[in-house]
Formats: structure tokens, C-alpha cells, sequence
């Protein structure tokens, strides 16, 4: 097993004063074993993608990939997904840069607030700036509503690392005669780059995958030719190749962020950066902040209540059913946010402490779900269960494993810079101390990097409720989630019916939101 | 030894390959009795819309009904994906491109000749695969407050008139326009069909995902005329008043391909041939009660004799077509590739 490996690559990382095994020769086995078996559940669509698009044979195949439009819905992805993460990147760290190194007023409150439009699903935000610029189509209105729906898939990680970093380099620097730019990027952003970069892997992934938004803004991507080609022709092969195409980019820019992650050098030094008084920059500082928040949340929000005012058919409220769809909302993110955190527990530890070929295989493989539309992981699951569980097949079961393997990497992604952060000096003074390695383990590695645990499980539950095209496909027949009674509302134009529900949505997705702008990214902050 | 990183991954995947492989594929159920006094409908039609039908029928036959709702695509990949392992016994779709699709893929039970005579030839199926409901037809749909009704085209041939150029919509990849252009290839045949499309697709025309964006479009006044299905009108007007209505309908001349009518409809399952209780409430959906319950709720055309058409739609009789026959707009797959040659799809 241990061939397979890579000799130790080269850190920055402090010595250990005597090496322990595992560095020597890679990642114990039966870590190994464990997360490439986690990985596998994530690898379940691949498989059935390869089997659909094997059935239709190598000239068909061809055919499809050179029709124009391929490369043309290719390029469209490729460029909205770079577009969407590099906009996303430079606003979040400088709102995190704001909500950390500014004495704002209500500082909480704007935490909080700079969190919320991660509880605003991508379909509403779109339909919510149509109501009020109904021409708004194409590439610049995607960019734009993406962006400001994603930038706290940023901003959160990099506030919380940027409040455990230390200071006293940066202070050197500026002593030493350097700007503050350029202190901030010698000193500070190495300190707070894994989790700005884990940050935009999430962003990025989320844009090549999602499917709400661009089809509301007709912005023509790979996930609009995958829903095409089931919708208009049922064809499931040119559905599965295009999905392909998709994981082959989901893939490329893993790899990428995987080769531009170093480890995280733990700076001696506890001191903090003081805050500053905004003095005359205080507007300016403000309108950045709240850009996200009014664009993502207040725009949609307003719009769908304008239009809930206009509607003829406003209904009285079904206060049960209502009430069942908020109960199986929670009851299903909050099992899926469990599971999916003890998936990625074991593909997060690998990735965080070890390095090599096949590490890198394994966590790649369990970002796959997260770059696939819906749809396609909904049908490869009904293929799996269908399968290989015949028993569990239209059951809660099959559903949290559904959104266990779409949502996945947004646990691996924090859990594994939550773990990281945890100084691996730390876990050998433990050993030898007496502790074995499973006590270690469980009494300061996870210790130190609970808040790292607890963001991915919130990140996961967020995500959960707001899922619509696999819930539809693999729920169990009569049971109801918010995302999905609001789905069968707005098909029918009942906004008035429908505006409860969404109503509902975003206040129950608020509060994992409102609980994620809360946690320390990193235990060394007192 | 070192595993490059495609190979590893491939291991990685045929190893779950391997591990599905092992495990017993599930056994189709077979009915046990004809009448176990309850079924499973898959729906691609809304549930606001279909359960109270459906309570209607459970109250008065005393089945019991367990419905899944979802999008008739969706839902339609979904059966195919179950294949003889669906728990469905009955499929109720919106178009008749889905129903030919699965009884294609042999999912339909053959339906009873009593059953299927209840529609009109041309308006279900040719082999008894599944049963025609209702009726919908092609329109244009325009705003009132950029020209008036006299001036709205008669035939969808005008909008090839660089005088449209980037002023129309249209849903290429939805069903139902895919079935219209499938009409236009049939009635004119295919050159004539293949210089439409190509003049359309290069006139700018704005390209929406479905019928509702078109016709939201047309209400806010981004684009002046589209081509949708007539009902999706009626639901927004009552929705937010005929009053408020900006966009108005106008029905191309009869003839033209864009008047055709397409149907919704419904299957029985292959694994259901003999389940009495599905067959009882296919039987319903084309039955007088559930026939006035679409006309009064969906605005849709009835299929059978003796039902009135929604007020202020033009009858039915004028619509349709001698020289079209649904059965023909079988060759989606040739449509298809005519809007892909030209870049619509």
C-alpha cells in the first residue's frame, strides 16, 4: 500500500522535532482504505455517467462532442465559473478584510447580515432581480447575480482565518517600511490564503453545477444542455456526455486548487491585528459590505413580495402543510449535514496531513458530486438503488445519501483547513505524552478543529434545503420539503401560494447562515 | 509504483462498479391481484392542479391513490432509469413527445380499445400505448401596447421578416416547440422546413427555456410576440387578473403549422397491464367529471364528445388540422438535429 506513495513532499511546516511515522511513509493504511471508501459513495454518479455513455458508443459519442454547440456550452461554463470565483475571491476577502481589520459599528450585525445571502437558493435570486429588470439575460446579469449569491462561500472562511491570524509579521513589514498592501500580501494573505482558496473552490464548483440561475437569466451552459437533453429528448446519453464534460472541468480546477493549497505555515506570534476607525471611509467601507446582502437577498426578496401584493389568488395559508414541509426540511438537512461530516471526516484528515498521488485522487473524487447538476446525481442514485438497494429505493435513505454526495465537498473543503490549522506538533507532544493515536486524535485534533467541522455540517444543511432537482426525483412518493412546494407553486404562477413557502425557505436556511457568520474559523483565537 | 492519476481514478471507479455488480438486481414485482384497491401515479402535471381530481376519484371509487409529483421530463427519465423496477402503474403526462418516448422504450401496457376510443384519432396514440386527455394549442402571444390584433402575423412564415429581427421569442429545447417545428416538417416538408428554421435562427430571435418566460417576457414588454401554448395565458391572467394583462393571444389561420393542437396524456405501466384499479382511473381522466374539471380548472381543450370548450377559445373543430395526424410527429429525433444544424439547440 505504502508503494503507491509519494515520498513526503517538501513543507514549510515546522519540523516536528522527531518525525513521526506517518510522515515518513505517507498516510496510514487504514486511513487510506477508509477515505477511499468514503470517496466511492461521491464516485457513484461517475460510474453511472461511464455506463450511460458506454450504451451509446464510441460514433455517437464523437458526433456529439464536435457539434459546435458543445464547445460553444463548454466555453460558456469554463468562463462563468472563472468569471463568478475571481469576483467572488476579491470581494469576499475584501469584505472579510472590512468586517476584521474595521471598527465598524454593529460589527456582529454585520457579520451576520454579510452572511445571508448564502440562504437565498440561486433560483429564487434570479426570478426576485426579474421581477424588477425583466430584461436582464446572458453572461454580465449571470456573473453579477452568481457572484453576489456566492461571495460568503468567501468572505465567512477568510473573516474567521483572518481573526486567528497573527499580526506580528504584517507589523514587521510595515515597520520594515512596506505599504499596507503590500504587508498584507507578504505577510498576512499566506496566513489566510488556504481558506480564501478553499472559499473559491466552492464558489467555482457551485457555478459550473448550478442550473436555477442560469436558466432563469437564459445564460446557455453545460447544466442547460444536460436538462435540455432529458427534457426535450429524453436522451440520456448526450445528457451523461455533456455531464462528463462537466466533471472533466469540475476536475481540472480541483487539481488546481489542490496544486495552488501550500500548507498552512503556523506563524509564531499571537498577536492581532488592532481594529481601525473607518474615519471618512466609513460609506464606502458600508456600500462594500452590504453589496452582497442587498443584491443577493433584499432585491429577490422585495421583488417576490411585490408580486405576492399583485397576485388576485392570494390564498390563506396551509399552516400543516406548511408546518410538515418546514419539519421535513429540517429533518433532512440536519441528517444529511451529520452524515455528510462523517463521510468527509476521513477524506478531510487524509487531505489536511498527507500528501500524494493518491490522496489527491481520493479527494478529488470526493469533490465530484458538487460540480454535477442535480438531476444527474438524482438518476445515477435511482440506477445505484435501484441496484444494488432495492429495499431503501424511494426512501429518506437514498435521499440524505443524495445530498451526503452533492454536498460532501463543502464539509471536506472547511474540515480540511479546520484540520490543518491544528498544529501537528500539537498531536505528537499528545503522543508522547501517552496518548494513543485515537485519543489524540479525538481529545485535540478534533478538539482544535471543531469549528472547522461545524462550518462544513452548517454548509451541508444550507445546502440540503435549498436542493430542488434530486429531492423531486428521489423523496419518498407523498413526502414534501419547502424547496419542493415552492417548485410546484411558482410552475403554476401561484405567487401568491407560493410566497409562504419561500418565505419559509429563506427564513429556515437564515438560520444555519446566521449560526455559520458566528463560528471561529480556527480554534487559536481565545 | 507509482498510478498515474486517470488510472487511479478508473480503479477507483470500477471498483464501485464492481461492488454494484455484486449485489442482486431487484425483481420486478409482478400483480399479485388484479384490484388491491390502490396505485401509484407518477404526475408530470402539477399537484394544485391534480389532487383534488384525484381526491374526487378516491372519494367515489374507493381506491386509494399515492401520486409523485414532478416535471414530465424528469419523471419520464425517471422511468426509464426504473424500467421494469418502477413502483408507478400509471404515468400522466403533458406531452405527447414523453408518452411516445416511453412507449418507445416499451414501458406501456397496451390499453384496452374502450379506453383509448375516447379521444379522437389524432389526438392519441396510433398503438394503444397511452390515451390522449386533453388538448392544447399553439398561439402566438403579443403585446397589446406595441401593435393591435389586426396586426399580429397569421403565420408563423412572418417571423423569418427581418422586421421581427430580435423582437420574437422562442423555447427551442421545450417540448412543445419542438413539436410544432416537427408539424411544420410534416405540412411542408422538410426543405421548406429546413429554410424556416434556418431564417428564424439567424432573425435574432430571443431564445427563453420555456413557454412561461416567453409569455412573462411579452407581459413586461421585453420582446413583442412569442410562440407558446394557449393555456399558460389563461393561468397568468387568473392569476394576476385579465385586466393586468398586457400580452394577448392571437390563433395563427387554421392550417398553419403554428396552430397545431398537442395533447397531454396517459399510459399504464408495463409491469400494471393487469391492475384493474390504474386501468379504472385512466378511464376517469377521459370520463365527462375529469373532462369538465380541465376545461373549468387548466382552461385546456376536452378530448371527448359532449364537453364544452373554456369560454373565449376558438372550438376546437377550427383548429385542427385534416392533414396532420399527432401519431406523425413521431420524428422529434430529425427535428432535432434540423435545430441543431442551424444553432437553435
Amino acid at each position: 500500500m505504502t508503494e503507491l506513495l509519494l515520498p513526503p513532499p517538501e513543507t514549510d511546516a515546522p519540523a516536528p522535532l522527531r518525525a513521526p511515522a506517518r510522515y515518513r511513509f505517507g498516510a496510514p493504511p487504514w486511513l487510506l482504505v477508509l477515505a477511499a471508501l468514503c470517496a466511492a459513495t461521491a464516485a457513484i454518479p461517475l460510474v453511472y455517467l461511464v455506463v450511460r455513455t458506454t450504451e451509446a458508443g464510441l460514433t455517437e459519442l464523437l458526433d456529439t462532442l464536435v457539434r459546435p454547440r458543445v464547445l460553444q456550452l463548454t466555453i460558456n461554463t469554463a468562463l462563468l465559473a472563472a468569471a463568478v470565483t475571481l469576483s467572488c475571491l476579491v470581494l469576499g476577502t475584501i469584505c472579510a478584510w472590512i468586517l476584521t481589520r474595521i471598527r465598524l459599528p454593529f460589527q456582529r450585525t454585520l457579520l451576520l447580515v454579510s452572511a445571508l445571502p448564502l440562504a437565498v437558493p440561486s433560483y429564487l435570486a434570479a426570478y426576485g432581480w426579474l421581477v424588477w429588470f425583466p430584461h436582464l439575460h446572458g453572461f454580465w446579469a449571470s456573473w453579477f447575480v452568481m457572484t453576489m449569491v456566492c461571495t460568503p462561500y468567501v468572505t465567512l472562511p477568510v473573516a474567521a482565518a483572518l481573526r486567528g491570524a497573527s499580526a506580528d509579521l504584517e507589523s514587521v513589514a510595515r515597520t520594515l517600511g512596506r505599504g499596507p498592501l503590500r504587508a498584507f500580501a507578504a505577510a498576512t494573505w499566506p496566513q489566510i490564503r488556504p481558506a480564501a482558496i478553499a472559499g473559491a473552490l466552492l464558489v467555482c464548483l457551485y457555478s459550473l453545477s448550478d442550473f436555477g440561475l442560469v436558466s432563469m437569466l437564459r445564460f446557455q451552459t453545460l447544466t442547460w444542455g444536460i436538462n435540455a437533453a432529458y427534457g426535450a429528448s429524453f436522451d440520456r446519453n448526450q445528457a451523461a456526455l455533456l455531464a462528463l464534460v462537466l466533471v472533466v472541468l469540475a476536475l481540472v480546477v480541483v487539481a488546481g486548487e489542490r496544486r495552488s493549497r501550500r500548507q498552512v505555515s503556523s506563524v509564531p506570534g499571537r498577536s492581532t491585528m488592532p481594529a481601525r476607525a473607518p474615519g471618512k471611509m466609513a460609506p464606502l467601507y458600508a456600500a462594500v459590505l452590504l453589496a452582497a446582502p442587498i443584491a443577493g437577498v433584499v432585491v429577490p426578496v422585495v421583488g417576490l413580495l411585490s408580486r405576492l401584493l399583485e397576485a388576485e389568488t392570494l390564498r390563506a395559508i396551509d399552516v400543516p402543510r406548511l408546518v410538515e414541509a418546514i419539519g421535513a426540511t429540517l429533518g433532512l438537512a440536519l441528517t444529511a449535514a451529520i452524515v455528510a461530516v462523517l463521510v468527509a471526516l476521513p477524506i478531510a484528515a487524509l487531505a489536511a496531513r498527507h500528501q500524494g498521488r493518491l490522496v489527491a485522487v481520493i479527494e478529488a473524487v470526493g469533490f465530484l458530486g458538487h460540480a454535477l447538476p442535480g438531476i444527474v446525481v438524482g438518476l445515477s442514485l435511482v440506477f445505484f438503488a435501484l441496484a444494488a438497494v432495492p429495499m431503501f429505493y424511494q426512501t429518506s435513505l437514498v435521499l440524505v445519501f443524495a445530498y451526503v454526495v452533492l454536498f460532501m465537498p463543502r464539509a471536506i473543503g472547511s474540515m480540511r483547513s479546520g484540520i490543518a490549522a491544528v498544529p501537528a506538533s500539537l498531536g505528537d507532544v499528545s503522543r508522547m505524552l501517552g496518548l494513543s493515536a485515537f485519543q489524540t486524535w479525538w481529545r485535540v485534533t478534533a478538539r482544535l478543529a471543531l469549528p472547522g467541522i461545524a462550518i462544513g455540517a452548517l454548509l451541508v444543511a444550507i445546502s440540503a434545503m435549498k436542493e430542488l432537482p434530486a429531492t423531486l426525483l428521489l423523496r419518498p412518493t407523498g413526502v414534501s420539503t419547502l424547496a419542493t412546494e415552492l417548485w410546484s407553486r411558482t410552475a403554476l404562477f401561484e405567487f401568491g401560494a407560493a410566497a409562504p413557502y419561500a418565505a419559509a425557505l429563506v427564513l429556515v436556511a437564515m438560520v444555519p447562515a446566521v449560526l455559520l457568520s458566528g463560528i471561529r474559523g480556527t480554534a487559536r483565537e481565545n | 509504483m507509482r498510478i498515474p492519476f486517470p488510472v487511479a481514478a478508473l480503479l477507483a471507479g470500477a471498483s464501485v462498479l464492481a461492488l454494484a455488480g455484486c449485489t442482486q438486481a431487484a425483481e420486478p414485482s409482478t400483480p399479485a391481484e388484479t384490484s388491491d384497491n390502490a396505485f401509484t401515479l407518477y404526475s408530470g402535471r402539477d399537484e394544485a392542479l391534480i389532487q383534488p381530481l384525484i381526491d374526487q376519484f378516491e372519494e367515489q371509487s374507493g381506491i386509494s391513490v399515492e401520486v409523485r409529483y414532478g416535471n414530465t421530463a424528469e419523471l419520464g427519465a425517471l422511468l426509464l432509469e426504473e424500467g421494469d423496477a418502477t413502483p408507478a402503474q400509471v404515468f400522466l403526462a403533458q406531452d405527447a413527445g414523453a408518452l411516445g418516448a416511453l412507449a418507445n422504450a416499451d414501458l406501456f401496457a397496451t390499453l384496452p380499445a374502450a379506453t383509448t376510443d375516447a379521444a379522437p384519432a389524432g389526438f392519441t396514440s396510433t398503438d394503444d400505448t397511452w390515451v390522449g386527455v386533453t388538448g392544447r394549442a399553439r398561439v402566438i402571444t403579443y403585446d397589446s401596447e406595441a401593435m393591435s390584433a389586426a396586426d399580429v402575423p397569421t403565420s408563423v412564415d412572418a417571423f423569418t421578416d427581418p422586421a421581427w429581427s430580435g423582437k420574437f421569442g422562442i423555447a427551442p429545447t421545450n417540448a412543445s416547440f419542438q413539436a410544432f417545428v416537427t408539424a411544420y416538417r410534416v405540412l411542408n416538408g422538410e426543405a421548406a422546413a429546413d429554410e424556416w428554421v434556418k431564417a428564424v435562427a439567424a432573425n435574432n430571435p430571443v431564445i427563453f427555456d420555456n413557454n412561461r418566460a416567453i409569455l412573462a417576457a411579452v407581459n413586461d414588454g421585453v420582446i413583442e410576440a412569442g410562440l407558446i401554448n394557449h393555456y399558460y395565458w389563461f393561468a397568468q391572467a387568473a392569476e394576476t387578473g385579465e385586466a393586468n394583462m398586457r400580452a394577448q393571444l392571437s390563433y395563427p389561420e387554421a392550417g398553419d403549422a403554428g396552430s397545431i393542437v398537442n395533447v397531454t396524456g396517459a399510459g399504464l405501466l408495463a409491469g400494471a397491464a393487469e391492475d384493474a384499479d390504474a386501468l379504472e382511473f385512466i378511464d376517469y381522466l377521459v370520463g365527462a367529471e375529469a373532462q369538465q374539471y380541465f376545461v373549468d380548472e387548466t382552461f385546456e381543450y376536452p378530448l371527448i364528445d359532449g364537453i364544452d370548450a373554456p369560454v373565449g377559445l376558438p372550438a376546437l373543430d377550427s383548429l385542427v388540422n385534416p392533414d396532420l395526424d399527432l401519431a406523425d410527429l413521431d420524428t422529434l429525433e430529425d427535428t432535432q438535429t434540423l435545430l441543431g444544424k442551424h444553432g437553435l439547440i
